[in-house]
């Protein structure tokens, strides 16, 4: 029983962290049909710009407000280097997809080898708060609280961006945006602030990812990024491109999956097993979980 | 008449290869010894390899548009397979050529039969989740197998002596330049045949070739299995020139590294596709050279940590072509030569061939329709 809380609980945090990084690949799908490859190296700078505050920044260390801070610090980063790919790169190739997406494939190459020129290609040990090393226990399990720091932030991330599709007026022009772009443009309404934007809050979520990855996996490499990116794309495809809701049932399922297969099968089971639940699912439901059968 | 010159083009370029090796021509600057030297035709052969599997690459994405992110895998299943064969089962090269072949065309009539039973980026997807458990399994080492991160060295017992030892790098060369040269002409010909002027149909609008009766299933199901045998096979000869198999070959990053090589030759080009290869396998082996090179390690931090990394270069020149060559280096080309004719470029009437070089734009039609059905469900089904 114990054993099954523990995978079930470190499946959630997992799930979370692709949740983190699938959100804001399916915002950014969903309204732009850009398919983002440098969202892996968004999630490399946050976590680089985490480990860089923590050991350099005043006020912020390894530990209490400090962390946050930190943490703080790196979502800053990767927010404003995404807004700034999408100002810069994106946006002149407007409308021309398959360009676009070569564009974040180069970018994604380029970044992540600068982030291994600058800081090397070998793991950094990432800090992190001591009650995250601690375990809890739960129904007979010692879970690490790392695991409830991860499933928490997604479920506050989530929450908070149903509510601002929700109840903002961006909210409203980025829904209105996925659902048909050229009636929002032909009312009027500038959608390219809403790509701009959601560049921005997708780029905050994949470095928020990789902040907590790093608390998760207890270190930092340039490659991180690129690995679990892998593993967001098909949790986007399953949960139907561009839903949020879609993109959090996924998550969880595939992490789960992982989980429970690579533990009670063989390690790398589960990662097989993913990839299968990824066919089974396009060949019966084409469009993903949320594809409204017509 | 220039258009007898065109076609022999690329025999006169085959034959300057084939002699090559009998130069002793010093080039300072590009490489490093003469040219018949280990180390020179070692590097000249592992870019013609690159530029044969480039031009498998842009038979899918360059001729069908199929943009497939899992390439690597049939690359490296050829260089597994064969390893395998000739080190663990202890077979000859020839069996173990047939055995990589057989691979080489039941592995992507699996995974094209699953994949391209949808389109657009879903497609794109599953090439690229099926590559991964690739990489997967090889970085497992399922009972030491594989060799793990390590790589698996290539027992040269069962391989012809001519293929063996620093001194008969010459015949491995010809190996390598062989094998581009059948890939060009295997891809010359389907590419000219009626198949693939489906392939190229299909490109340009795949409901079209469907209402015309023909299904695009098939068709595309043949040409991503003739790319994925002709990239398996390329396997091979990388594996009897270097001596080994890398996992390095499995990762979504060496797709990448084979999308960047077309789209910077040209995409829907044969011989850009090829020089697209060629030049980046140059540009990388170089610039990682440059990198240790004491003329960069004297320079100030802020630019010897860019430059350290090929990768870093190489990402950047990619993104500047995007943006400000579309249609690569072939692209480049037939706008020069619309120029020096004086012709007008021609208007974009419908049922013709692009330029070569051209076929990103064309293709981003193909996919902002495919992105906006978000790979749904057609209609009614």
């Amino acid at each position: 029983m114990s054993t099954v809380v523990l995978l079930a609980v470190t499946g959630l945090g997992l799930a979370a962290l692709y949740f983190l990084v699938a959100s804001g690949l399916s915002l950014i799908f969903g309204l732009m049909g850009v398919l983002n490859f440098a969202h892996g190296a968004f999630l490399t700078i946050g976590a680089y710009g985490t480990w860089w505050a923590a050991g350099n920044l005043p006020g912020a260390g390894a530990s209490g407000w400090g962390f946050v801070l930190a943490v703080v610090f790196g979502v800053g980063v990767g927010t404003l280097v995404a807004a700034l790919v999408e100002l810069a790169l994106i946006r002149p190739l407007y409308e021309r997809h398959i360009e676009q997406v070569l564009v974040t494939v180069g970018l994604s190459l380029a970044m992540v080898a600068l982030v291994r020129a600058i800081w090397g290609a070998d793991p950094r040990p990432f800090p992190a708060p001591e009650w995250a090393k601690d375990t809890t226990s739960l129904l007979g399990a010692s879970v690490p609280n790392d695991r409830f720091l991860l499933v928490g932030s997604a479920v506050v991330v989530l929450l908070a961006v149903l509510a601002f599709l929700r109840f903002t007026r961006f909210g409203l022009v980025i829904r209105a945006g996925v659902e048909n772009r050229s009636m929002v443009t032909a009312l009027g309404i500038d959608v390219r602030r809403a790509f701009t934007l959601v560049f921005a809050i997708g780029g905050a979520f994949a470095a928020l990812a990789g902040a907590l990855g790093g608390v998760y996996l207890g270190s930092i490499s340039p490659g991180q990024g690129t690995s679990l990116l892998i593993f967001a794309f098909i949790v986007v495809v399953i949960g139907g491109m561009s839903s949020i809701t879609g993109a959090a049932v996924a998550a969880v399922l595939v992490g789960l999956v992982q989980q429970f297969a690579n533990y009670y099968a063989a390690s790398g089971v589960g990662d097989l097993s993913v990839v299968l639940l990824l066919a089974v699912v396009l060949l019966t439901r084409p469009g993903g979980l949320t594809a409204r059968v017509a | 008449m220039s258009r007898n010159l065109t076609r022999l083009a690329p025999l006169a370029v085959l034959v300057v290869l084939a002699v090559l090796p009998f130069s002793t021509l010093r080039i300072p600057g590009l490489f490093d010894g003469v040219l018949n030297s280990p180390g020179t035709l070692q590097l000249l052969a592992l870019c013609l390899v690159f530029g044969g599997v480039a031009l498998s690459y842009d038979l899918l994405f360059g001729f069908t548009g199929l943009l497939s992110f899992g390439h690597a895998l049939y690359f490296a299943a050829g260089t597994y397979v064969a390893n395998l064969a000739l080190t663990e089962l202890g077979w000859g090269l020839g069996a173990a050529l047939a055995l990589t072949t057989a691979v080489g065309i039941v592995l992507p009539l699996l995974v094209g039969g699953v994949a391209l039973r949808v389109s657009g980026i879903a497609f794109s997807m599953v090439t690229l989740a099926t590559a991964q458990v690739g990489s997967i399994v090889v970085l497992r080492d399922p009972g030491g197998l594989t060799g793990g991160e390590e790589g698996l060295a290539l027992d040269r017992g069962n391989v012809p002596d001519a293929f063996v030892g620093v001194l008969n790098t010459v015949n491995v060369y010809w190996l390598a330049l062989a094998y581009l040269a059948v890939v060009y002409v295997v891809v010359a010909w389907v590419t000219g045949s009626r198949a693939g002027r489906v392939w190229q149909a299909i490109r340009e609008n795949e409901r079209r070739v469907e209402v015309l009766g023909l299904r695009p299933y098939d068709f595309k199901l043949v040409v991503f299995v003739l790319a994925g045998l002709l990239a398996a096979l390329g396997g091979v000869v990388h594996l009897l020139l270097l001596g080994g198999s890398t996992p390095r070959t499995t990762t979504a990053d060496f797709t990448l590294g084979l999308l960047v090589m077309v789209v910077l030759g040209g995409a829907g080009s044969r011989w850009g596709a090829v020089l697209g290869g060629v030049l980046y396998t140059y540009l990388d082996s170089r610039l990682t050279d440059l990198a240790s090179s004491p003329a960069v390690q004297d320079l100030p931090a802020w630019l010897r940590v860019p430059l350290s990394e090929p990768l870093f270069l190489l990402g950047s020149l990619f993104v500047l072509v995007v943006f400000f060559v579309p249609g690569g280096i072939a692209g480049v080309v037939a706008r020069l030569r619309e120029r020096r004719a004086g012709r007008r470029p021609p208007a974009p009437t419908g049922g013709e061939t692009p330029p070569p070089g051209r076929v990103v734009e064309q293709l981003r039609e193909t996919a902002a329709r495919g992105a906006g059905a978000g790979a749904g469900p057609r209609d009614g089904v």
